[in-house]
């Protein structure tokens, strides 16, 4: 940090960073203190795109709130489907097929694969390079293109259902995933010499909005954030769910806490992505994707349950209370970004203003989950 | 022929702005072309054959557009800076040899009044960020002004370095003495030449606000920078200005490095038209670079920007100053020539 | 210093291997699809908003106005009415009336019917200058389709 910018004589002025602002990326808005291009202070200001999901929830049915969940974040939806269905079929005392447990292992990774894409894309445009995020898209749109035909829909998934998946894959998914792996193991060497390797970009993004894991525990940041600051912090190993621990994987760790780590963090997680839904097709067992004794109305027995599930940003965790009734009584969703945003304004003091929207980009921040 | 003097003015004035005006509206559809294209897609189609059209619908929209002024502004700084972009590039035109015969004023220090032109242009941004009453375009401003200091300085050095070599700051001269064939270029008049046209040429960028220097009109950081407030004719003013700078930067590249209208080969012709044609497929090819690098790179900040001025461009094209220096000096010295 | 003249070089370097990697893409075929003039066919289970299903004979609708979609709704966007024509034994679907301005395009409305008498549409070619262009009359539309 600068001298100036710790100086309380100099003169500061603010900066709407939002709204409506590119880097932003959806209805954010950052109030700025700044003084020149550094910044003295940046307070979020959320609830733009506010939908009061919570008390949706507590307004429908169990089965009626299901949509809501992928719309959270619409970048990663499944993973937020899966965190809501586990937590009901953990209440319910569901068991799920293992089928079924291997199909959402395999949509939940792509669609994990679909969200890095694009924040990869999106990152390097708020950087001001243009064209990966074309070629991200490419091959993002191979993945919607997959689940379009085993879900029916490109971003709002929807797909599971408690006690297993709407309905099971076809042959053509299964091959059209392996090309698909193929394909992208392709391309990601030209990714890396386009911009990982790239002299510009290493020297904006390292050292740059340093995170230590101090601040992000005292914060409750997770996921790519947390495990770019040297924690190795990951659901899917540290509280294992569905087929992960079956599954060979390993969670990619940097411990320098820059822009520069969060964004090895994910590019890293994309191979090992690949590797898990490899690994996952081959072992795909026959059988039914869905259980057989799902009651038509759902009534979980009173009580508070917890599920978190490793979304693409981070820790989703969902926490419902039951009365006993078809209705949720209460329904707390904590949202990975929430937590990654809040520690934004301690993170961006004393930054350049261009850092400080590179640190931005590489908390990975998607609005409507933020606000919900 | 020769004209006479009210006449050649007149001649240079209407050449040169319709030279811009088209050139302007075509290299926009050129980048966007040439964008589509690194990112997997077509460009514009729709417009015409080949999308070509699009430039005249997109002027046409652009004039019929009411030119806002702002609660708040400048008024005077806010409708005169556009035209500070836009005017001095145009005047630099009037050095610039197209041919062998055809340039507009062939003066002996065409080379000082194109330097002298650029430094207008800063202005001209400075202004209109300045007069906007606007955050972003402010900063935008004050980030125009200090990449100048960044750049000119190696740029110059550069340009110093080539008068050395040439003794003449006449445009025309400098090509002359390239004649004869690709070898005879300034390009390889010796092994640190190469070198030179690099920092020539990233400099070039960067005077031109390109990207990865386009610190001044970030999109991701500053909205549009200096135009953000800018509507109708007055962003189409900054627009044209911009690519006219694109056009000089690249000119001058093209006539201190790479032999001006001078063919590539000796058994082809380069009188008249021919000269013309030489220069600009040299233009346009190093304008085509320029395109290409926007589309391939992430922007620079401007401590990056900074960094590789003082840390790089700098000293290199001081060593290449005095190595060419003792190589002009100590070399007829060696061989023996007088 | 020698680290100064690695970074320079590897750089450098790295900036033409960039150039070469965009220029190997822009030699390459387009990828995108020109959208008004080529459109997609959308895969067999595409979530389009809803249509009645008409019986393969008659091409009445096949609905029997038990009302289940209407309760599975989250977003009450269907309204259907029915009645009982004089004689008959079972309700005739007078109207279907689906509000598509809120729609989530979720599907439980087809997946809680047991008589097949709803599917999905493939059509997503959906634009519209007013709101009440998409006040579907689902029964009005499988007339249209079947006579």
């Amino acid at each position: 940090m600068n001298d100036l910018a710790r100086s309380p004589n100099q003169e500061t002025f603010v900066l709407n960073l939002g709204p409506q602002h590119p880097a932003t990326h959806g209805v954010l808005r950052v109030k700025l203190t700044m003084d020149g291009e550094y910044i003295v202070d940046a307070e979020p200001v959320l609830g733009y795109v506010h939908r009061m999901h919570e008390k949706m929830g507590e307004n429908r049915t169990w089965v009626q709130f299901m949509p809501n969940t992928a719309r959270l974040d619409y970048l990663g939806a499944l993973s937020y489907n899966h965190g809501y269905v586990k937590v009901v079929e953990q209440a319910m005392g569901l068991e799920v097929p293992e089928r079924a447990e291997y199909l959402r292992v395999i949509t939940v990774e792509l669609n994990r694969i679909a969200s890095h894409l694009l924040w990869f894309g999106a990152f390097v445009l708020d950087l001001g390079g243009f064209t990966p995020l074309l070629y991200a898209f490419d091959d993002r749109e191979h993945i919607l293109d997959l689940l379009e035909s085993v879900t029916g829909s490109r971003l709002t998934f929807c797909y599971y259902r408690f006690g297993g998946l709407c309905n099971d894959v076809d042959d053509d998914f299964l091959t059209g995933t392996r090309a698909f792996i193929k394909r992208l193991r392709k391309r990601l060497p030209d990714y890396h010499n386009l911009v990982t390797k790239n002299i510009i970009l290493i020297n904006r993004l390292k050292d740059v909005g340093v995170l230590s894991a101090e601040m992000c525990r005292k914060y409750g940041a997770t996921g790519p954030v947390l495990r770019g600051s040297g924690v190795d912090y990951d659901v899917r190993k540290n509280e294992p769910y569905s087929v992960y621990p079956e599954l060979d994987f390993e969670v990619p760790v940097y411990s320098e806490g820059d822009s520069m780590a969060r964004y090895m963090v994910r590019m890293d997680e994309i191979d090992q992505c690949l590797r898990i839904v490899e690994q996952a097709l081959d072992k795909l067992p026959e059988g039914p994707v869905m259980a057989e004794k799902v009651p038509k109305i759902l009534k979980p027995a009173a009580g508070d349950y917890y599920g978190a599930v490793e979304a693409a940003r981070g820790t989703f965790g969902i926490r419902i209370v039951s009365d006993g009734t078809n209705i949720p009584y209460r329904m707390k969703l904590r949202s990975p970004t929430f937590s990654n945003l809040s520690l934004y304004g301690e993170a961006s003091r004393g930054l350049l203003l261009p850092d400080a929207l590179a640190l931005m980009g590489s908390l990975d921040l998607v609005i409507p989950e933020i606000d919900r | 022929m020769t004209l006479t003097e009210p006449w050649r003015v007149l001649a240079f004035l209407v050449g040169i702005i319709a030279f811009v005006a088209l050139n302007a509206a075509y290299l926009v559809w050129l980048e966007r072309k040439v964008a589509g294209h690194i990112q997997g897609r077509i460009g514009p189609k729709e417009v015409g054959p080949f999308g070509l059209l699009q430039p005249l619908a997109d002027g046409i929209k652009l004039m019929s557009k009411q030119l806002l002024v702002p609660k708040g502004v400048d008024p005077l700084l806010f409708k005169v800076a556009p035209l500070l972009v836009l005017v001095p590039a145009v005047m630099s035109f009037v050095t610039i040899p197209f041919g062998e015969n055809l340039v507009a004023r062939n003066i002996d220090i065409g080379l000082l009044m194109i330097f002298a032109f650029a430094s207008v242009n800063v202005m001209g941004l400075l202004l209109g960020g300045w007069g906007s009453n606007n955050k972003y375009a402010v900063i935008s401003a004050a980030r125009a002004v200090s990449q100048n200091v960044a750049y000119e300085i190696p740029m110059l050095i550069t340009v110093v370095t080539m008068i050395m070599l040439t003794s003449t700051m006449n445009l025309n001269e400098m090509v002359i003495q390239q004649g004869g064939g690709i070898l005879n270029w300034h390009f390889f008049a010796n092994p640190l030449m190469p070198f030179a046209f690099l920092i020539f040429f990233v400099c070039a960028l960067a005077e031109t606000n390109r990207a990865p220097f386009d610190l001044g009109e970030a999109e991701s950081e500053l909205i549009a920078g200096f135009h953000t407030e800018y509507s109708g004719m007055g962003f189409g003013v900054f627009f044209m200005g911009e690519y006219a700078n694109i056009i000089i930067g690249c000119s001058l590249a093209v006539i201190l490095f790479l032999g001006g209208w001078q063919s590539p080969f000796e058994f082809l012709s380069d009188q008249g038209l021919w000269g013309v044609f030489w220069f600009l497929a040299k233009v346009y090819f190093l304008i085509f670079c320029v395109m290409w690098i926007r589309w391939t790179y992430p922007r620079t900040t401007l401590w990056g920007l900074l960094n590789l001025s003082w840390k790089i461009l700098i000293p290199i094209s001081l060593l290449i100053l005095l190595l060419t220096g003792a190589m002009i000096k100590v070399w007829p010295l060696i061989t023996g020539a007088s | 210093m020698s680290g100064y003249f690695k970074e320079l070089f590897g750089g450098t370097k790295s900036l033409f291997v960039g150039l070469g990697i965009t220029f190997k893409y822009m030699i390459k075929p387009v990828v995108t699809v020109q959208y008004p003039h080529e459109t997609l066919v959308m895969p067999p289970r595409f979530r389009g908003h809803i249509e009645l299903v008409g019986d393969e004979e008659t091409g009445a609708p096949k609905c029997v106005v038990c009302g289940m979609c209407q309760k599975a709704c989250p977003t009450n966007c269907i309204t259907l009415t029915g009645e009982k024509p004089e004689g008959g034994k079972k309700k005739v679907l007078t109207g279907y009336i689906l509000n598509f301005t809120t729609c989530s395009l979720c599907g439980l409305c087809v997946e809680s019917c047991k008589f097949d008498a709803i599917t999905f549409s493939r059509d997503y070619n959906l634009a519209g200058p007013r709101k009440d262009a998409y006040i579907f009359d689902l029964k009005k539309r499988l007339e249209e389709k079947s006579g």
